[in-house]
């Protein structure tokens, strides 16, 4: 069943006259992982903040056509009440953490919703203890390294219990051994907890191993909406400004070659299991 | 020349240092990436290069000159700095006069100053905006506009922090042509990053740190085959090279390949040319 629905949305900032969003129509079911790429300044962070409530009724602008995301209508809903089961991550930790102990800033978006201490406590320790961190519990914030802050701040919207978690471009500061961690944790709520995922990213290459469904936009459009595999049938990067991943070219030049893998292998263990039935087809 | 010579650095007065005993000398027109986790020290050794940090212990020595001896706006002059968020560092109404900026710091005359600022904005596509606020270009745009404004002033030493980070393919295509350029004409460049598939795609020399110190400095391609030494340090293997360790682990290949299309020509054989 779908929980996030676009129609026909059209939207342009007061202070411009371009379309930034051009007639996107796609919706997207409960507990899918879709990955939303594209080159900057496609539309890829309006479109988020349309999916919140942000735009319209923060950034102004004209709005044209219908979103609606769990039942809600973001254009007249408030957004305190969309965000309480919608958790919208930001690429730079740093905008998103407000307090001085993980611990305090993890009960931040709780304190405010009228939670009862005891479930505050509960909750608070609940999402630390999914992301790992509950050592840090008493630390101080800027005691913590990049990749720990980035929990930190998921941990402190998984506390609200969201339905769907928004990331937008999450993993751009961290290096790779945390924003592969990030990923895996992304994972994890999916499968897990069955929450729906939409992941704004640049960094395809981690993507890819964990999202079932790409979309990809351009210039306001949204071009491509295809499971990941047949997606990488096409050739990305040079129409869409995406980073392609490394075995995605690999694939690309086998291709070049005349060769083709089907389907697509997007991990190296997929890759290497592919070259291993070619191996055994060979001798046999 | 940057010579490095026994440096240790702690921010508080006592213990813990962030840096020990680093020991390095960067020559001139090289190319080279300082890379390890967030935290390693990365950001804290580049910042010794133009004296905005004075070591605790040791020495920076910038083409025979002791970073301790001068004040940071002479050392700037040689060693350009580009930090993470550009869009952060603005300040100026039009980007003409934030490329200016540094060059009427420094006292040049004004035709020069017109001269260098139109020759450095035409060289990075920005000239179109020259009358534009910075704060209306977009992300890629203002990493050109960072990038220019220190430029400018042609120094020898050109430092970059994370250039890659939240970076699309087209701007990435864009940096390698900037950083050729650089190298080309001859400047020393140094990137701090922790992007292991971008310096796969340059394979400068690496230092790698991990807690303040060196573990490793040599050739990108030697360190990218040793995922031990990667994984210490908090970074992993670019993937053509967990590739080639794996089919190398399963006796599949004998020799590695070092680019893509070696690594495409390779599989193909192996695939004993068969349609999968």
């Amino acid at each position: 069943m779908s929980i996030i629905s676009v129609n026909n949305l059209s939207f342009r900032y007061s202070y411009s006259n371009r379309y930034i969003l051009k007639d996107i129509s796609f919706s997207i079911d409960e507990t899918e992982f879709v990955l939303l790429a594209g080159a900057s300044g496609c539309g890829k962070t309006t479109l988020a903040r349309a999916l919140i409530g942000l735009i319209p009724q923060f950034y102004e602008g004209e709005y044209r056509g219908e979103v609606s995301i769990l039942g809600m209508d973001p254009a007249t809903t408030p957004i305190s009440k969309i965000t309480s089961q919608v958790g919208f991550l930001f690429q730079n930790p740093e905008n998103q953490i407000f307090m001085t102990t993980v611990e305090r800033d993890i009960a931040f978006s709780l304190e405010f919703r009228g939670f009862s201490r005891e479930e505050m406590r509960e909750r608070v320790a609940w999402a630390m203890e999914i992301m790992g961190i509950s050592h840090l519990a008493s630390k101080r914030i800027e005691e913590l390294s990049g990749g720990e802050k980035q929990k930190v701040a998921l941990a402190g919207i998984l506390a609200l219990k969201p339905k769907i978690l928004i990331l937008d471009e999450p993993t751009a500061y961290l290096s790779p051994m945390s924003a592969r961690e990030l990923m895996d944790m992304l994972k994890r709520l999916n499968t897990e907890l069955g929450i729906t995922i939409l992941l704004i990213d640049h960094r395809l290459d981690l993507a890819v191993e964990v999202a079932q469904r790409i979309l990809v936009m351009k210039e306001g459009e949204l071009h491509i909406d295809l499971p990941i595999k047949e997606a990488f049938r096409h050739n990305l990067s040079k129409e869409y400004g995406v980073n392609v991943p490394t075995l995605i070219k690999i694939l690309d030049a086998i291709r070049r070659r005349g060769f083709s893998l089907d389907p697509p292998p997007l991990t190296v263990d997929e890759f290497i299991d592919l070259i291993k039935m070619g191996e055994q087809y060979d001798r046999g | 020349m940057i010579v490095v010579e026994n440096l240790y650095f702690t921010y508080g007065s006592q213990g813990d240092y962030v840096l020990k005993d680093i020991n390095l000398e960067i020559g001139e027109g090289e190319l080279l990436a300082i890379m390890g986790d967030n935290g390693a020290g990365k950001t804290t050794l580049v910042k010794h290069f133009n004296g905005l940090l004075k070591p605790t212990l040791g020495h920076v020595y910038v083409d025979d000159i002791d970073t301790r001896d001068v004040p940071v706006s002479e050392l700037s002059r040689k060693v350009g700095m580009i930090f993470q968020y550009p869009e952060k560092m603005f300040f100026s109404e039009r980007v003409w006069d934030e490329v200016a900026f540094a060059l009427r710091n420094f006292g040049y005359d004004e035709s020069s100053i017109s001269r260098l600022v139109q020759k450095i904005l035409n060289i990075f596509w920005l000239w179109k905006y020259r009358d534009s606020s910075p704060f209306i270009l977009s992300g890629g745009e203002q990493r050109r506009l960072a990038i220019a404004s220190v430029l400018v002033w042609n120094p020898k030493y050109i430092v970059m922090d994370e250039p890659t980070a939240g970076q699309d393919a087209v701007q990435r295509e864009i940096l390698l042509q900037i950083i050729n350029m650089m190298v080309s004409q001859g400047k020393t460049v140094i990137l701090v990053t922790h992007d292991v598939e971008f310096v796969a795609e340059i394979r400068p020399r690496v230092i790698l740190m991990s807690n303040g110190e060196v573990m490793y400095d040599g050739e990108a391609t030697r360190l990218f085959r040793n995922p031990d030494i990667l994984e210490n340090a908090g970074l992993t293997q670019p993937i053509l090279f967990k590739l080639e360790s794996r089919l190398r682990n399963l006796g599949l290949i004998e020799e590695g390949f070092n680019t893509i299309d070696e690594a495409a020509k390779k599989i193909v054989s192996l695939l004993g040319g068969k349609h999968l």
